[in-house]
């Protein structure tokens, strides 16, 4: 299997990354008693680490180009993924459904308001993910700057609850209609732009609205944020604080489950045909007869109503919001999350948010490194499994009686 | 008047900051058509690197000048070694997949990135030594420009000069002009192309240092967070220029850095990002060829 | 009779190069027309200025769907353009790799249908309705392309000269009066093009008018009604494949002998 070559080449990664890590892993500096600190240990981890990962990465590397030799050779068949062979058998997946259900709607009975809390944080990003996969995993137009029309929402709600008064459940419709608009409004000039560049300018975008969130105290109150924010009412009674939060909890959970049954139904339609299509490729699309620009628009200002909304939600979750909950890094997230769990697949979208989220808050020694796996795990999905731990299929059409 | 002048050196040497790191972004996108995320994040490094070096050799004892020799150096080979190790795992892979699949790769090299420095150093700011003496000749003008804004000036135009004279004039430069021209050509008549990206990032990766260092040493404190938005800066100035375009990435800088200084220095400081972001959003839907670039013609 | 596609003295500049100089070509209802020349004479610019990819430097493209009145094509976005009633297919073959043969001819019915987003979130009788007449059209031109059976395959994983009739049936999808086909015989084995002939030929029974770039001459003198020739993006002949066949001119510049022995 592994050859004296493979461990002698290992070898040498080693050593580069030893060479590579050096001044920044090995050498600090304590600039109070002017001393170095040398940590000789970091170059032994590196060193032992980078060569096993080179290891494993090259027999994994090597079965998977015997497999494919063999089924070019027609000796073994190719294997189908697990998850469509899941979901293909109803016998199978509907008494999974069913025990998931049961799960989330016993979660805050089980469980104490602590793991409600981070659950609902999970949930929401759930929400996020299947919003930004209408705009990445299926249109195929990366959007760098989601999070603005997430904090476009949770402001919404904070300034109007706080100048008017005004409650969660009229709020939540304005938050997603000025998403919706904000969406257009960026939408109409950047969407003509070549994907890379788009995103880009997203970004660009995502970050102007967070400057100016802290730049403008009087209209926000700048880098400390607005606090007491009200919760959902429920039908005008006083909730308990505890119970406020099970009754966001299953908010939140409404939230996910209309958010499944639009994307679904989006994805399966004539306007979502025309966003894959038009992420396949954009010039047949258009000699097709599809208006790209407003094919574009619709499922760029589509995510961005479900920011928007699940920005709403978060301002009445927290009660809190300042502009560092909107950084760069919550889009790179919410990026990742869709990225992780399979661009276009909603049940992947719903796992990587599950699995990013919770992850780091159950295995506390994980958390430290948590952005630092993100950041590994897009490079890695990208590298060797771009669709994801999901992968999606296309929807297939029996006519009765019509396919001989 | 004097206040100008002021302004206007201060802008020329942002701007030569921006060009040492434009020039990187503008190489690799003219090569391989990638916007390379985590150049700022090489930046970043080619500064801590220069913090550790030139701290630790101060403590040892070294005399001025051979720190500030050691220092550049280590920081320019240790800044293009992750450069190109950075291409060899995160973009190689990817030469024929999808547009936006090496951009999400080099999303994440640079959070990564970002975060390991983090996790290695520290999440604070930290004091940056001044590596430029305060030069005598210097003296009589030191009100309006300082003898680090000179040493930026003068390194940074002769890195310039340099990398000209290399692309120009070079067998190398050659090759690199021709692979950016048509990959597929360049490989036909002989030109080894993974060698040609390998020393495109390894120099742009090298420029990124040396203006990370310049930049640390005239400002006195880093963190793991400057690459960030040093270079958006950066990527906007290439874009300004036109991406692909060398004079357009260092003329798109010199733009970028003038306009920011005057615009501190006389309007309000409170939105010197938000300029550079709504600079860089209006180019690229008005003009997104940029100054010195040229418009694409999709084949079809 | 009034041509159903005129274009009047089409020309196209790309910077200092003049890839199109004064072209002039007519398709009438019901004809098939093929538009020949050597590579790079500006055959695939010529449909891409039609079709709406390029803005033409000058020149009328002038379209007269049957029973309406003429319209310029000049400035219409390609979609536009084969809502008009215009489709075509690609030289090197564009199809959408990720979806189902079926889907491919969906996405063709799009521009004839009209449901929305509130119609797709809350799924209301026309819109499924709608859904069910679009899955119903599509494998009707499937079946008459011969690719019913592979309805539920992807794209990518047809083989060639099936994926070239798919890009037939999804310009067909569109409704159109007129076909634009781009090398459609590119790639494929004799037996192939022997079916393509067919098929052109049914197609244009059936109503259609077809303008075609292709470099099979056998193919072009069989079907063609009439013929144009390009080079150097400037006419050379126009005539019935006899008269062009004994073209001197053509034969100089491009056919050669071939001719001789088709």
């Amino acid at each position: 299997m592994l050859s004296f070559k493979d461990i002698r080449q290992g070898l040498l990664v080693a050593l580069w990354f030893i060479f590579l890590t050096f001044p920044l892993l090995v050498i600090k500096i304590n600039p109070i008693e002017n001393s170095v600190n040398w940590r000789w240990l970091n170059m032994v981890y590196v060193g032992s680490f980078s060569f096993l990962i080179y290891l494993i990465t090259r027999m994994v590397m090597a079965r998977k180009l015997e497999r494919q030799k063999k089924i070019k050779l027609g000796l073994v068949k190719e294997k189908v993924a697990w998850s469509i062979k899941l979901f293909s058998q109803p016998r199978l997946y509907l008494p999974l459904l069913a025990a998931v259900a049961v799960f989330f709607l016993l979660f805050p009975g089980l469980f104490s308001t602590y793991q409600v809390n981070i659950m609902i944080t999970a949930l929401m990003y759930v929400v996020l993910g299947l919003g930004l996969n209408i705009v990445v995993g299926v249109a195929g137009l990366l959007d760098l700057g989601y999070v603005a029309f997430y904090a476009v929402g949770a402001y919404t709600y904070a300034l109007l609850n706080m100048h008017f008064g005004l409650g969660f459940w009229t709020v939540l419709p304005i938050g997603g209609v000025l998403g919706a608009i904000f969406g257009i409004l960026l939408g109409i000039p950047v969407l003509r732009l070549r994907g890379d560049y788009l995103a880009i300018v997203t970004l660009g975008f995502g970050e102007i609205i967070r400057l100016i969130l802290e730049n403008w105290s009087s209209f926000s109150h700048g880098p400390s944020g607005i606090s007491n924010i009200s919760r959902p009412g429920f039908f005008g009674i006083e909730l308990s604080l505890e119970m406020s939060i099970v009754y966001m909890y299953y908010l939140t959970v409404l939230m996910v489950l209309f958010t499944i049954f639009v994307v679904n139904r989006l994805q399966d339609s004539r306007i979502g045909r025309a966003w894959f299509a038009l992420k396949e490729d954009e010039i047949a699309c258009q000699a097709m007869g599809i208006d790209k620009m407003k094919t574009k628009l619709t499922a760029f200002s589509l995510g961005a109503t479900w920011a928007g909304m699940a920005g709403v939600m978060f301002a009445a979750k927290t009660t809190f919001i300042n502009p560092a909950s909107f950084t760069f890094l919550e889009s790179a997230i919410i990026l990742c999350i869709v990225v992780l769990g399979g661009m276009g697949s909603i049940v992947g979208v719903i796992v990587g948010a599950l699995v990013l989220i919770l992850m780091p808050e159950y295995l506390r020694a994980f958390s430290d490194y948590r952005m630092l796996a993100f950041g590994a795990i897009l490079v890695v999905m990208m590298i060797f499994r771009p669709q994801g731990i999901i992968a999606t299929l296309r929807r297939t059409y029996t006519v009765k009686g019509d396919l001989e | 008047m004097e206040y100008f002048i002021e302004l206007l050196f201060s802008g020329l040497t942002r701007g030569s900051i921006y060009a040492l790191i434009a020039l990187g972004y503008t190489m690799v996108y003219g090569i391989i058509g990638l916007i390379n995320f985590a150049h700022g994040e090489i930046y970043m490094i080619g500064a801590f690197t220069a913090l550790v070096v030139s701290t630790a050799l101060t403590i040892y004892g070294f005399p001025l000048l051979a720190v500030v020799v050691l220092t550049a150096l280590a920081a320019a080979v240790w800044a293009a070694s992750y450069g190109y190790t950075i291409e060899r795992l995160a973009y190689r892979p990817l030469r024929s997949a999808p547009r936006l699949s090496p951009l999400i790769s080099a999303i994440g090299m640079s959070i990564f990135l970002q975060n390991y420095v983090l996790l290695a150093q520290t999440s604070d700011f930290v004091p940056f030594p001044a590596l430029v003496p305060e030069f005598a000749f210097m003296e009589p003008y030191a009100h309006i420009v300082g003898s680090s804004d000179m040493a930026i000036l003068v390194v940074s135009a002769l890195a310039m000069i340099i990398l000209t004279c290399m692309i120009k004039y070079t067998r190398t430069g050659k090759a690199m002009r021709a692979t950016a021209q048509d990959q597929k050509m360049a490989l036909l008549v002989g030109i080894n192309v993974d060698n040609v990206i390998s020393i495109t990032f390894i120099t742009g990766s090298a420029l990124a240092a040396i203006g990370g260092l310049l930049i640390a040493s005239h400002i006195g404190q880093i963190n793991f967070y400057i690459g960030f938005i040093a270079g958006i800066k950066a990527f906007t100035a290439a874009v300004l220029g036109g991406i692909g375009s060398i004079p357009g990435a260092v003329l798109g800088s010199f733009i970028l850095g003038l306009t920011e200084a005057f615009a501190t220095g006389y309007v309000s400081s409170d939105y010197e990002d938000v300029f550079a972001f709504s600079l860089l959003v209006l180019i690229l839907i008005f003009k997104p060829a940029g100054l010195l670039g040229k418009a694409t013609i999709e084949k079809v | 009779m009034q041509p159903i596609l005129n274009v009047q003295n089409l020309t196209m500049d790309f910077g200092g190069i003049r890839a199109l100089d004064h072209l002039s070509l007519q398709v009438h209802s019901g004809e098939i027309v093929a538009l020949i020349g050597p590579n790079g004479a500006g055959k695939t610019t010529f449909f891409n200025c039609i079709t709406g990819i390029y803005k033409p430097t000058k020149g009328d493209l002038l379209l007269t769907p049957p029973g309406k009145k003429t319209k310029k094509l000049n400035g219409l976005k390609p979609n536009k353009v084969t809502e008009q009633g215009l489709a075509r297919t690609f030289q090197n073959i564009r199809l959408f790799p990720n979806m189902t043969v079926l889907e491919n001819v969906m996405i063709g019915r799009h521009c004839r249908t009209r449901s929305k987003i509130f119609g797709a979130i809350f799924r209301p009788p026309g819109t499924r309705r709608e859904e069910e007449e679009i899955i119903q059209d599509s494998l009707d031109i499937l079946k008459k392309i011969g690719l019913a059976q592979l309805a539920n395959e992807y794209a990518k994983n047809l083989p060639y000269g099936a994926q070239r009739r798919l890009e037939i049936a999804r310009a067909l999808a569109t409704n159109p009066f007129m076909l634009l086909l781009d090398e459609p015989a590119a790639g494929m084995n004799p037996q192939e093009t022997l079916e393509l002939d067919e098929l052109i030929t049914t197609i244009r029974d059936d109503g259609l008018a077809i303008l075609l770039i292709e470099h099979d001459m056998k193919l072009v003198m069989n079907i063609s009604d009439s013929i144009f020739v390009v080079d150097y993006g400037k006419k050379i002949a126009e005539g019935s494949p006899e008269e062009i066949a004994k073209n001197p001119a053509v034969i100089k510049a491009y056919l050669g002998e071939e001719i001789e022995h088709a």
